[in-house]
């Protein structure tokens, strides 16, 4: 009777780790890339404004309120998608957005935001991907969420939708905002 | 023949153009920084992709953060500078080798683990008396039984 149920010890071990493995697999996404920004204050920069190539741009233009910086880019298709939403964002809901051009050209920049109407305050040239390494950007459109402090409390990458608006960046926002 | 020669001696000479090196043509002053270079670009995974170092990405970020490992090295930056550089900003992902800390440390501990459990399950196995001899009572007259019984003409 004791054989048999030592012999039971590793099936379970082994149904144990299938359980672990498993849900770590299925529930997890893998591409999912935790920033390891959140909390952390805005890194500093020195970049050229896109619209005006004289003015440099500093993190202390970015501090004050609650605000959006979106990472965009004229090659990024998903930036496409959710310029609408950042256009309504920025019309309707009472928010200041950024935009972080990354790794882009210029001339086409400013040409898509022309064609598209621009949703920013500003946008910062980071045509090098500095600012975006110091961020812990990977990809675009990602978009963060800064405090009145200029302390990143939040990211989400992909395109924001008005789902992701409404259920993900609008409720930290509002918090953000009460808790000052 | 000479010139044939020479380009033989050329191939071997320990001239290498790594995989990394052919796509964005860093040149470093020495053999030493190349070396590490590339063992860098061989440790770091890119961001974007799932299981690839950035010495095998051509993703934008790869680019990117290969070009920012040559500026460090140049600068003068240990590899150990380097890595914490990109572990600050892009988390455990980052790395092939991953850092002990409370969500890695299964990870690194498990196998010893599994290996005292086995070694403790093993010696349990090995010192346990030989069953043999200890019959109980009634298992001893049964055999006896059989015994007669198989005896019996």
């Amino acid at each position: 009777m004791t054989l048999k149920k030592s012999f039971l010890i590793p099936l379970g071990i082994f149904l144990l780790l299938v359980l672990f493995l498993g849900l770590g697999f299925q529930l997890k996404d893998p591409h999912y890339l935790p920033s390891v920004m959140i909390n952390k204050p805005f890194p500093e920069f020195e970049l050229k404004d896109l619209h005006q190539p004289e003015k440099i741009r500093k993190k202390e233009d970015l501090i004050g309120e609650v605000a959006l910086v979106n990472v965009w880019a004229t090659w990024c298709p998903n930036c496409v998608i959710e310029h609408p939403e950042l256009l309504r964002i920025s019309k309707d809901e009472s928010i200041t957005l950024f935009g972080i051009n990354y790794n882009d050209e210029t001339v086409k920049a400013i040409n898509w935001l022309a064609r598209r109407e621009d949703p920013y305050r500003f946008s910062i040239v980071d045509d090098e991907g500095k600012l975006a390494i110091d961020l812990g950007v990977y990809g675009a459109p990602e978009t963060f969420v800064i405090d009145s402090l200029g302390v990143i409390r939040f990211r989400y990458v992909g395109p924001v939708t008005n789902e992701v608006w409404q259920q993900e960046i609008l409720p930290i926002v509002e918090h953000l905002r009460s808790s000052q | 023949m000479i010139r044939f020669a020479a380009a033989v001696l050329l191939l071997f000479s320990g001239v290498q153009v790594s995989a990394s090196g052919a796509i964005d043509a860093y040149p470093f002053p020495s053999e030493e920084l190349q070396q590490r270079y590339d063992a860098l670009i061989a440790e770091l995974r890119c961001p974007q992709c799932l299981n690839t170092n950035l010495a095998g990405s051509d993703a934008m970020i790869a680019q990117d953060l290969r070009r920012e490992v040559h500026r460090m090295l140049i600068d003068g930056n240990s590899d150990e500078e380097i890595l914490e550089f990109m572990h600050e900003r892009y988390g455990d992902f980052i790395l092939y080798d991953p850092r002990i800390s409370a969500s890695t440390i299964l990870l690194w501990l498990g196998p010893l683990l599994f290996l005292l459990v086995a070694a403790a399950a093993m010696y349990r196995l090995l010192s346990k008396p030989k069953v043999s001899g200890s019959l109980s009572e009634e298992e001893r007259v049964r055999l006896d039984r059989l015994l007669a019984e198989r005896d019996r003409p």
